[in-house]
Formats: structure tokens, sequence, C-alpha cells
């Protein structure tokens, strides 16, 4: 008993929250770079341009086939062979924007699929160009209907950031470890403190998508 | 016919992103004088450990990292670019430390790094900064007395550390676990997914102490020499490692350090890695 | 890279034959569970409902790693003593029965409630409604989404290696740092794993192609 009141005292708290927080801002920046690339690729993707279609969308397979943990040690161990070499935390938002663009890119496409084909039909035959049915008439159908597999996708990565550890990059998990690491009886205490941190985040997104997608529907 | 040609071009993708991976060597790095940059930024960069007590841990009051090797790090970029000059901390696990050194996100490792023959083939070593040795952590009670004893049991160990490699030597018969870090490590050991604990002895003794049901056994078994890890060609930046090696123990800051985190470990007898 | 791959090769072998088996149990019994729970979730009675939805709540958002350390660390402590693969694997179940679940009851809502009022008017009890209207209908419509819980469930099964569950990053993280090779190891795994899922996740794609 001992163990847990010692592994909550204020200052362990305050240092898996400043875990937290980086955890956020990891998932934050990366969930908007990812939605951004994402959607170019999604459109090109489902476009049919010859060959870059094709192109983008092998390279798309191949990496969402991955485990993300191959993604980060790529990004942390291999990219230095090309002469850059980022911190912990730019190489854990560059790995979580390569790897949640490609899952984006898949959502988008299969979204843009489920609009109606006549639609776009239907504003081509009115004079509208691709681009301006895309944008006028497709797409904000298309996210609409995306809505809750976009937050499911942001909820995974948010849990997803944990596995960001392996490089050490100081997030919720590793300043877990952190704590544990003063005395390793706090672990278990500690592993039920992140679990309840993982938890009140991630499910208070999802009730969020929730509200937005009662409120659109 | 087109599913075929389907699944080649996905290959040809992945080989491709293979290639790109692999292809370019780095061999820019070999090429930098790392002291000759370190001497114009007045920082050297050291990879540390963040979760070894005693030696790295970072300090949850403040975020820093702290502990004897830190403050030998300190010490010697003190002695090597002079009194304004700083060090600069990345965290590495034993698993990352040799690729980050190689990739030069790092310019030198003080990180319970043994100096082996393997490890020599890919980096190189300054003079050993501290005398460790393998020893094994048990539940106190245990039939297992030394390592010889493991013998058809299970051991656990760490990822990318060489004593889970040694452990194999002395016990070949043993399983062996790798598990991520040593808190982890120790906590599998209590619940049972092992019948001892391997490491170097001062980390173990570091356990023992917040954790009076276990007890360290036998002899050390190996002798680990730390050493400061280094990219190979960097000769000039070895050469001024091991000066001040040197100079840190002449002037007895070594052993003022040495007393300040090993002083009074109980099972772990400082007197031993003192130097003169 | 090819003498990594020979020389290490039997290692190799026993990772992907660990994740194979390892993701193969956690499907099945993922698909078991997580069923069970998305019948949970659509019960007239509404306690079962909450049952249901708190079960796939708590395990939907929990990162898998912190599970399955629960039950590395914490069960065999105070239960029984289960290993790193079996708890591996016994962590990969429950986080992907929640994500069954979820598309699993997604199906059963969008069969046409009527047949189900229907099944129920000629006599059948809520149970033979369910198996012999509605989940076949169901599970027709979650196969593509099913098969891409399998990808995620193949690759989440690296998590073993935080473990020591014998899988293929684990022999990966174990090669790397005795030859130091550490890029083209990772890459050699990586190759393994899309053996796995590349050829399920175009699989996929064909059904959803023909489905639609």
């Amino acid at each position: 008993m001992q163990n847990w009141i010692d592994a909550y005292s204020w200052i362990n708290i305050r240092f898996l929250l400043q875990g937290l927080w980086i955890t956020i801002l990891i998932s934050v920046i990366s969930v908007i770079l990812s939605f951004i690339i994402g959607s170019v690729l999604g459109i090109i993707r489902y476009a049919k341009i010859p060959y870059l279609s094709r192109i983008i969308g092998y390279i798309i397979d191949v990496i969402r086939n991955l485990p993300l943990l191959l993604i980060i040690f790529f990004t942390y161990f291999g990219l230095p062979a090309f002469g850059f070499k980022p911190d912990t935390i730019p190489a854990a938002i560059l790995a979580m924007t390569v790897f949640e663009s490609t899952m984006i890119a898949e959502i988008i496409r299969s979204g843009i699929l489920a609009v109606d084909i006549g639609q776009m039909e239907a504003s081509r035959a009115m004079g509208m160009k691709l681009s301006q049915a895309m944008w006028h008439v497709v797409l904000p159908q298309a996210y609409k209907k995306m809505i809750p597999a976009l937050v499911s996708q942001f909820i995974s990565l948010i849990k997803d950031t944990s596995l960001a550890t392996i490089i050490v990059v100081p997030e919720l998990m590793q300043h877990g470890q952190v704590v544990y690491g003063q005395d390793p009886n706090y672990i278990i205490p500690v592993f039920v403190a992140m679990a309840v941190m993982y938890f009140v985040v991630c499910y208070a997104l999802s009730l969020l998508s929730k509200v937005i997608d009662r409120r659109m529907a | 016919m087109k599913k075929k040609l389907k699944y080649l071009s996905l290959l040809i993708t992945s080989l491709l992103l293979v290639l790109t991976l692999t292809g370019c060597g780095s061999q820019s790095l070999s090429s930098q004088n790392v002291l000759e940059n370190d001497k114009k930024s007045k920082t050297i960069t050291w990879g540390v450990k963040a979760d070894t007590k005693l030696l790295g841990l970072v300090d949850v009051k403040d975020g820093k990292e702290k502990g004897f090797e830190v403050d030998l790090a300190k010490a010697l970029t003190k002695k090597m670019l002079g009194k304004d000059a700083t060090a600069k901390f990345v965290t590495v696990t034993s698993q990352s430390r040799i690729p980050l050194l190689k990739n030069g996100n790092i310019d030198a490792i003080i990180a319970t790094m043994t100096i082996t023959p393997e490890r020599k083939k890919t980096i190189d070593f300054a003079n050993p900064y501290f005398d460790a040795g393998q020893s094994i952590l048990v539940k106190k009670g245990s039939s297992v007395k030394k390592v010889q004893d493991l013998n058809g049991k299970t051991i656990i160990g760490v990822v990318g550390s060489n004593s889970v490699q040694n452990v194999k030597k002395f016990a070949p018969k043993a399983q062996v676990l790798q598990l991520p870090d040593y808190a982890q490590a120790l906590t599998a050991l209590k619940s049972g997914q092992g019948d001892a604990l391997t490491t170097d002895n001062v980390i173990l003794a570091g356990m023992a102490v917040s954790n009076p049901g276990y007890e360290l056994t036998g002899k050390a078994f190996t002798t680990e020499p730390y050493g400061i890890g280094i990219n190979k060609g960097q000769k000039d930046f070895k050469k001024a490692v091991n000066k001040a090696l040197k100079e840190v123990q002449a002037d007895g800051t070594y052993n003022k350090l040495i007393m300040k985190w090993f002083g009074d470990v109980p099972g772990f007898n400082y007197k031993e890695v003192l130097r003169k | 890279m090819i003498k990594l791959l020979t020389d290490n090769w039997s290692a190799f072998i026993s990772g992907f034959g660990w994740t194979l088996l390892s993701s193969v149990l956690a499907l099945f019994f993922s698909l078991i569970i997580g069923s069970l729970f998305a019948i949970l979730e659509v019960m007239p009675s509404k306690v079962v409902r909450v049952i249901g939805n708190v079960y796939v709540e708590i395990f939907r958002n929990i990162p898998l790693l912190v599970i399955t350390m629960f039950f590395y660390l914490v069960i065999p402590l105070y239960v029984v003593k289960i290993n790193g693969f079996t708890a591996g694997t016994i962590g990969l179940t429950i986080y992907t029965s929640a994500f069954i679940a979820e598309t699993v009851r997604a199906g059963i809502n969008s069969v046409d409630s009527g047949q189900m009022e229907a099944a129920r008017a000629q006599g059948m009890t809520f149970w033979q409604a369910m198996k012999n209207v509605v989940l076949p209908q169901a599970f027709k419509l979650v196969i593509p989404p099913l098969g891409n819980q399998f990808v995620n469930l193949v690759k989440n099964s690296s998590v073993l290696a935080f473990v020591a569950g014998f899988d293929l990053m684990y022999q990966g993280n174990a090669i790397a740092s005795q030859t130091f090779d550490t890029v083209n190891t990772y890459v050699v795994v990586g190759l393994f794993y899309l053996v796995i899922t590349l050829p399920i996740s175009y699989y996929m794609q064909h059904l959803e192609r023909k489905l639609a």
C-alpha cells in the first residue's frame, strides 16, 4: 500500500502529466499534418492519374501494412544516413505523420467512393470542372461521413505514441518508465495511472465525436 | 496476368524503399573531425541512460539527468574544452546507443557500456572509466547460489546488453528472456517470469536497496570494464577523452564522484572501484 | 543484407512463426469475444447493454502496451503464472475484441431493424433471431472491416517484443543488438511482416470491390 501512496506523490504525478502533454502535442501536430497530407494522397489515389496514382497507391499500401514500431525505427535510425538527424520529438512526429497519412489517405479515398458517383457526374454535366466538383460537392459530404473513422484514427494515434518510448521520446510512457526507474516498486501504480490518463483523453475524444456525429445527422 | 503485374510492381516498390533507406552510407561522418566541431560549438553531446539508478537517471523533480556517468561526463567536458564548455545530454537505451553514435546524433556514449571485442568491431572505446562485474539477483532463499545453477532455468536480462550473451557462456542450458528496461526486468523477476535477473553488480545493488526480499548471490562472474564509446576514425576525440580521464583521476575528482554516488550502497564495496 | 538473413535465418523464421501463431490465436478468440460483446450491446436489457459498452470503451481507449504489461507483470503476481507469449496474446485478444465488437455492432445495426422485429413476431426468441437472421447478414457486411482488423492485429502483435514473446520484432531487436546492423535488420523484419499483411489487405480490397 505504501508503494501506491509514494508512487502517487505530486512530484511523480506532475512528471507523468508533463509526459502526457508531450503525448498530446505530438498527437495534435501529427494529426494535423497527416490530415493534410493524407487528403492529398487519398485524392490522388482516387483520381487515377496515370502512373502517379498507382505509385502513390503502392507506397501507401507498403507503409500501411508495416508495424508503426518499424517506421519509428526507420525515421530515427535510418534517416541520419541521409544527413538528416531529427531529435526524438520531431522524429516521432515524422514517423507518426508518415504512418497516419497513409491510414487517413485510405479513409479519405473510401469516403469519396462512398459519395454517390451520380453526384460527381451530375456536377460535371452542369459544367463544373473535376476540381470544382470535388471541392464543392463531393469532399464536403465525404468528410462528413468520415468523421467517426477520422476520430477513431486520431484516438489510435494518441495510443500509438506510447510506442515512441522505444527511442526515448519524453512522452507519457517514457516518463512512466523514469518514475518507476526511481523505485521499481512503483511500476504497477504507475501503469494504472498511465492507463487512467490515456483513457480520460481518448474517451473524451470519442464522446466528442459522438456529439458531433449526432449534431451532423 | 494483371494481378501478377500488380504484385510484381508492389515488390519493386518495397525494394526501392529498402534501397533508398540503406543505399546511402554515411561516409561523410567519419571524414568530419568531431573534436574540432565540438571545440567550435563549446559543447559535447553525450548519450546517457535515463532509467539506471546511480549511473544515469532522469530526476522527476526537474527533468534533468543525474548519476555518476552524468557527473563524469560533465567533468570530462570541462577538461577537454575548457571551463566555459557545456555537456549536452541525449537519453539513450542499450538498444539505441550504438545506432545513435554511428548516425552522429551523439558524440560519445557514456551509458553503462562494457568494452567488448564484438563492439570494438563497430565502434572505438576510450580507456575504461569504471570496473563493474556481471552478477545475478535472486529472491532470498532461492536454490540458485551461483550462475552455473541456472542451467535449465530462466534468466531475465535487458535487450541490447552484453550480459545476455555472457550468461549463455556460464549457463548454456538456461533460457534467456530479454526485456526493454531494468524496472520491467525486476518486476518480471518478482512476477515469477524467471529465476534470476542478470546484469552488472552496480545496477543490481541499486535494485536490492529498494527490494529487501532480493539479494545478489555468488561472486561477480565477469569483469565489465565500462568504456566511453566513440566513432571509428575519431582519433583526436579519443585522445582528448583519455587525457581528460587521466586528469580527473589525478586531481581526485573521480574518487569524489565515486564516493558521492556509491559511498553508501549496501552490497557494493565502493573501495574496489576507487582509483589512485 | 542477404548475409544477415542467412546468418539469422532460424531466428527470423521462429519469430515469424510465433508472430503468426499469436495473431491467429488472438484473431480466433477476439472474434468470439468481440461478437459476444457486440450482441450484448444491442440486447433489449439496458443493464447488459451498459456492461457491453463499458468493456468496449475501456479497452478501446487504453494503449495495447499498457494492457499487455498488465497481464505480463501483474496477473502472475496475484493470479496465475503466464509467460510473455501468453500474456501478449491475451492482451492482443482483449484489445482487438473491443474493436471487433464495435465493427460487428455497426454491422448488426445496419441490418434493417424490421427484420429483427419480423423474426420475433414469427415466434423466434431474441437469440434465435440473432443467430439465424441478423448475424449472418451482419457478418457479410463486416468482412472487409474485419479483415482490416486482422491486418492491424498482425502489426500490433509486435507488442510481444516488449514482454519477451519471441515474436518477429523481439528476434529483430536481439539480432540488431548482436550484429549492430540496425537498419538492415529492421528492413528484413519489415519484409517478413509484409509477407503476412499485404496479401490479406489486398484480398480484402478485392472483396470490398466485389461486395460493393
